[in-house]
């Protein structure tokens, strides 16, 4: 690494660095020599102003940096401390309200790649962190100021989906006062509650719950319903989504929204040909419930079969609801008929939460029994009789029944994937959505503008998919309360004079946010939905597409402080 | 009607919430009793299942 400084600097005489070397407390000084690194920083071309600040980020630090802006004319900052993850949009706004265009700010990081990985070579990473900072001062001497975009936002939202994620979804919507489209692809609002008895814990007839979802979400001015429909396209992106909605009967009908909420639920797994899964004498519990809502008196022996289907090769993932219907739905038969002997064989029961776990110790405490099965040597369904193995007792027993019902999980609906492809997001292993982050984002899909909530995701209780759906509202209010979109200008751009229109940043670009312009034979970025990755850029042959805040000059300005 | 929001504890939820009524244009309050926010979260190292560093 030499001491060479890129000579090649018109700018000079008007630009006025100020660089702030944070010590991040002990974190980054600990381990290098942060007022040498300031001293050298002091003299680097263009710097007029450099201070080590204990904590940069701190108010204290934050009001150093400002104040240096306006006494020290500043035209732009360089703060060598962390990383840019966590804290450039911190400075870079402080460095906007203190009147600088917040994108002449650049961050160097000293503390993951000084401080941190070389924590015994004090005089190595003192040397490595003066030369991240003449890089960092090299690249900010050419920086360009920008102007962030904005676009405008249509305030109305479609709903795929009327069950209960999507019902409560939307009526939070249209309470918050924005427009919902909501689309249903059966004529028949409710998704699976339609199909319940009771809801557990407190056993609250489903139908009732239901008719109050459906009449508070659907009899709104601002909402407009679609039944029996399905979205058969979807164009457009954040703030400008073409919709396009299509039933049995009537002809396709536009629908414009700024935002998507995908609430498309799951299905309950049919047992065809598993524990001799006939609809009669073996049944799921989705039929035990049709059977317990249309008052069919249950026979004296039952014997519930849980994880049917589920937690096995083919299918890892556990239902987690599953255990809760068939504890709910035995129960009920217990209260109504004390004489009706019930049976539950498991694995493990997920009775989550405080309420679940005191209906498991009612369900034990009202004579229901339960006992363990082996999954590598299930029950056996013969003829009026359960068979398994016990494993705690070491021997197999027999089960004498009038009536077996097959706990079976949700799975993903079959047109999961069509909807993936449609609106670009992404589905995992078991087909259901995936979103954008599992932890920190977990309403939200990678592609902005469109939410997730209720089975689509993951199989989800009543209470679970109503929640998620209020949340949903709020993550799309957090966009739709705004006049306009305001998007980061840090985007690729395309030279139109001298792209050749070769499609290789078309097939390159993540995002889908490059199209191609026929009549002119070029490409073209959509800057709404260019997240300013620079595969473009990096891909480009003739240069002509590049990424504003890291062009080419910039980057070898950079490269050439080295 | 006074539209500012307080929220009640700097945990997960409370950070959340208070992020998501920000950026709706609310003002917020959020109080925390502890010295510093995070709550539990604050005191894990790694989460799972993408191993993202808690803090």
């Amino acid at each position: 690494m030499s001491e060479k400084i890129d000579g090649n600097e018109q700018k000079s005489e008007e630009t006025r660095i100020g660089v702030f070397i944070c010590d991040c407390g002990s974190n980054i000084a600990g381990h290098l020599d942060c007022k040498a690194v300031t001293e050298y920083a002091a003299n680097l071309p263009g710097v007029v102003y450099a201070k080590e600040n204990l904590y940069t980020c701190s108010e204290s630090g934050i009001g150093e940096i400002q104040d240096a802006i306006k006494t020290h004319k500043l035209s732009r900052v360089v703060v060598a401390s962390c990383s840019p993850r966590t804290h450039q949009p911190l400075f870079q706004s402080s460095c906007g309200h203190a009147g600088m265009n917040p994108y002449l700010f650049e961050m160097v990081n000293i503390r993951d790649q000084c401080s941190w990985v070389h924590m015994e070579e004090r005089d190595m990473a003192t040397l490595k962190a003066k030369d991240l900072v003449r890089m960092g001062v090299a690249k900010a001497r050419s920086l360009e100021p920008q102007q962030d975009m904005e676009s405008p936002l249509t305030h109305r939202v479609l709903v795929i989906g009327g069950g209960v994620a999507g019902l409560s979804a939307t009526e939070a919507l249209a309470d918050m006062g924005l427009d919902v489209v909501i689309v249903e692809k059966e004529q028949a609002f409710g998704g699976i509650l339609k199909g319940l008895h009771r809801i557990g814990p407190e056993g609250k007839k489903a139908a009732e719950c239901l008719s109050e979802l459906i009449q508070k979400a659907t009899t709104k001015s601002n909402v407009t319903v679609y039944h029996g429909s399905e979205v058969e396209a979807v164009g457009g992106y954040i703030g400008n989504y073409d919709i396009t909605i299509r039933s049995a009967e009537e002809e396709a009908v536009q629908e414009k929204v700024g935002c998507i909420v995908v609430a498309t639920g799951a299905v309950p797994f049919q047992p065809d040909g598993l524990f001799c899964y006939d609809g009669e004498g073996v049944i799921t519990q989705m039929e035990l419930e049709a059977q317990l809502l249309s008052g069919q008196t249950i026979p004296k022996r039952v014997v519930m079969i849980q994880c049917v289907g589920a937690r096995f090769p083919e299918r890892e993932y556990c239902s987690r609801i599953c255990c809760m219907i068939a504890v709910k739905n035995a129960l009920f038969i217990k209260r109504q008929d004390p004489d009706v002997e019930i049976e539950i064989l498991y694995r493990d029961m997920q009775m989550y939460g405080t309420e679940k776990e005191r209906m498991l110790n009612d369900a034990r405490g009202s004579g229901i029994r339960f006992d363990v099965y082996d999954p590598d040597q299930p029950p056996e369904v013969v003829d009026g009789l359960v068979r398994f193995y016990q494993p705690l007792m070491g021997q197999t027993r027999e089960l004498p029944c009038d009536l077996v019902v097959l706990s079976t999980p949700l799975v993903a609906r079959e047109d999961t994937v069509r909807l993936s492809q449609l609106m670009r997001i992404p589905v995992d292993k078991n087909q259901f959505f995936l979103e954008a982050h599992a932890k920190l984002r977990p309403l939200d899909f990678a592609t902005d503008g469109i939410f997730v909530c209720g089975s689509a995701r993951y199989p989800a209780t009543v209470v679970e998919a109503q929640s998620q759906g209020l949340g949903v509202a709020s993550r799309v209010a957090t966009i739709l309360f705004k006049d306009k979109l305001i998007t980061s200008a840090l985007v690729a751009e395309i030279d139109p004079e001298t792209c050749v229109g070769c499609l290789g940043c078309l097939d390159m670009c993540p995002y889908g946010a490059i199209d191609y312009i026929p009549e002119k034979a070029i490409c073209r970025v959509n800057t709404i939905l260019c997240k300013g990755c620079g595969c473009c850029a990096a891909t480009c042959p003739s240069e002509s597409a590049s990424l504003r805040g890291f062009k080419p000059q910039q980057l070898l300005a950079q490269i050439r402080a080295v | 009607m006074n539209k500012d929001i307080l929220v009640i504890g700097g945990g997960i939820a409370g950070i959340q919430s208070s992020l998501d009524l920000a950026e709706m244009g609310y003002k917020v309050y959020m109080v925390e009793r502890l010295p510093s926010i995070g709550g539990k979260m604050a005191q894990l190292d790694k989460t799972f299942p993408t191993n993202d560093c808690a803090i």
